[in-house]
């Protein structure tokens, strides 16, 4: 670890990009993630590696089909509508079986929606990216330091499983300037070949990055083997964080920019004595169920708070299965929640459930 | 016959795979991958060669080549062969469309890659139809010409007129070369090969993006004979896409 900088949220995680081996980014302007290309324009030629300013995000999503596919450590970046339009080659990517990492910066929606952070678009990311039955491994900072963090284990993430690795932000967690320390960066040149990589057929058999499968049983076959990398995931990789889970009657749950907030309602209610605790998903996918299917045991309540309609309620529901009551409260289209208005929730919630 | 008397003559070029084909009778596509095949041996660059297969009726190219390749989204070739070269700039890599594909939905993508004067070598078959999905009108389609989308004859009031890509694309700075060859006869059978080998030898050299449109046939989808379908070629095609050369570096005729 180095020394501490100032930083904005997009250009502190191109950094860590850069720093954990990515060499090639593929990417097209949309507010509010500008910073990330920018940045990379900038510093990939001095590490001897290459941007490209795509014509269209359709474009970028699949020149990074193609650069994964010939090996290389690569990423794109964008905000809701233009993830949109990376969903064709995300899902190529996925049944190619692609390593890669896709940063969204979300922004208020649906259509061209607004510019503001919010999280409207966690079904898309954990659920419903394009066709077919896929998923990506999705992971949401809170913080400009955890980007950096997860940016850094992203790339092997995205190794370990063959395949594409989701950095959920948000417009705020982008803009946002707060200290940051980097980890040492590594060099692409020494991590291990990629043998089904395509680089010219050199004294080896031909190789071939596909995503086409004819015969039903192979196609069946690829979509098991998927699902079994997604089961290997929620073994091995849920991440999450509690804060006063100890002795929690209520529990928050929220993610990203959302759990800041609701951490502030949590100690101000703590300050009320209130017994409330929080529970911040890191891992999207795979959602931390287990967690919160123990504290369903121990909490009267949950309340999730979410800059949306309420999208990952429905995961915590899945979780509770029933046992307990799952209220939620949420600010969609690019306001923000205000821990004033979590803290009434989290009374009004006590109240009703005693 | 005694067996050692026997001398091969002609075989499968050593880059391909020598799986039979599924295109169907009559369908020149299986000439343009042989083509292909004996350029990348008499340049001897196999092992070095990454081909990208479009969606379309060539969409299993990659069964038929023994190269590495990719099968890229429908129109999207270009842009993967973009994140490919950029990674591997001391490589050979081309992709190979045909007119739905390059010409209506990867219309963005076939131009930026040749304005950005990306090297690379395209392969676009243009057939005048859409024959995967079973003879659908493309951009490329005759004014008058019936297809499953238009019953009774392509009008240009009510969808336009054949897209000249070949004309279009050599406008472009970053195109170094864009050449129109056919494939309706022996005489222009040899002259395609002798485009496709230029245009690798464009991207070999640096010198920028390299396309040679191929006209083909589809007589399944055209409803005549495999002789009619050279003839109809022939006729209708060549006027409307007159084969000949667009634009070429200096010097292309030495390389």
């Amino acid at each position: 670890m180095g020394e501490k900088k100032l930083m904005k949220g997009n250009e502190a995680i191109a950094e860590a990009a850069i720093r954990a081996g990515c060499r090639y980014f593929f990417g097209y302007p949309i507010t509010p993630q500008n910073e990330i290309p920018a940045y990379m324009s900038r510093r990939l030629p001095e590490e001897g590696g290459v941007f490209l300013q795509a014509e269209s995000e359709v474009a970028a999503s699949n020149m990074v089909y193609g650069a994964a596919g010939a090996g290389a450590r690569v990423m794109t970046s964008s905000s809701s509508p233009g993830i949109s339009l990376k969903a064709e080659g995300i899902s190529y990517i996925a049944a190619a079986e692609l390593p890669c990492v896709i940063v969204n910066m979300m922004r208020g929606g649906p259509g061209l929606g607004g510019i503001e952070p919010s999280q409207s678009d966690y079904f898309q990311a954990t659920k419903g990216m394009a066709h077919g039955n896929f998923h990506l491994l999705v992971m949401a900072p809170s913080s400009v330091q955890e980007g950096v963090d997860l940016m850094s284990q992203a790339f092997d993430l995205a190794d370990k499983y063959r395949g594409p690795v989701m950095l959920l932000g948000d417009g705020m967690i982008g803009q946002m300037m707060e200290p940051v320390e980097f980890p040492e960066k590594i060099d692409p040149t020494e991590l291990p070949p990629k043998e089904w990589a395509t680089d010219g057929a050199r004294g080896r058999e031909k190789n071939v990055i596909n995503s086409l499968y004819l015969d039903p049983d192979v196609l069946e076959n690829l979509n098991w083997k998927l699902q079994e990398k997604y089961e290997q995931m929620q073994r091995e990789d849920v991440k999450y964080e509690e804060y006063h889970m100890e002795d929690a009657v209520v529990a928050v749950i929220a993610y990203g920019t959302a759990a800041r907030i609701a951490l502030d309602a949590v100690q101000a209610a703590r300050e009320d004595g209130i017994r409330v605790g929080l529970i911040r998903p890191i891992t999207l996918f795979p959602f931390p169920e287990q967690v919160i299917a123990r504290a369903s045991a121990q909490v009267d309540a949950f309340l999730t708070t979410e800059l949306s309609t309420g999208q990952m309620v429905e995961d915590v529901r899945l979780a509770v299965k029933g046992r307990t009551p799952v209220f939620f409260h949420g600010r969609p289209g690019g306001n923000m929640l205000t821990p004033e208005e979590l803290l009434e929730e989290i009374k009004k919630i006590r109240g009703e459930v005693q | 016959m005694k067996q050692d008397k026997l001398k091969e003559v002609a075989g499968y070029p050593d880059s391909m795979s020598g799986r039979d084909m599924h295109y169907c009778p009559g369908c020149t596509q299986g000439i343009i991958h042989r083509l292909i095949g004996e350029v990348i041996d008499e340049l001897k660059i196999k092992e070095e060669t990454i081909g990208i297969a479009p969606v379309g009726c060539a969409v299993l190219a990659y069964d038929y080549f023994d190269i590495d390749m990719q099968e890229a989204s429908h129109g999207r070739a270009p842009a993967v062969a973009t994140g490919i070269k950029r990674v591997h700039p001391d490589k050979m890599v081309f992709t190979y469309q045909g007119d739905g594909d390059l010409a209506s939905i990867g219309t963005a993508e076939i131009i930026h890659a040749a304005n950005r004067g990306e090297k690379i070598t395209t392969v676009f078959v243009n057939n005048a139809i859409y024959g995967m999905t079973g003879g659908q009108m493309a951009p490329t389609t005759l004014l008058g010409q019936k297809t499953k989308t238009t019953p009774r004859g392509r009008s240009s009031e009510e969808t336009g007129n054949p897209l000249k890509v070949s004309e279009m694309l050599s406008m472009l700075d970053g195109a170094a070369y864009i050449v129109r060859v056919s494939t309706h006869d022996l005489e222009n059978i040899n002259k395609t090969k002798q485009a496709i080998k230029k245009a690798f030898k464009v991207q070999q050299q640096g010198l920028g993006f390299a396309l040679v449109e191929v006209l083909s046939t589809c007589p399944t989808n055209w409803g005549l004979s495999p002789r009619q379908a050279m003839e109809w070629l022939e006729k209708n095609m060549i006027p409307e896409f007159p084969p000949r050369v667009f634009c070429a570096p200096e010097g292309v005729d030495e390389l």
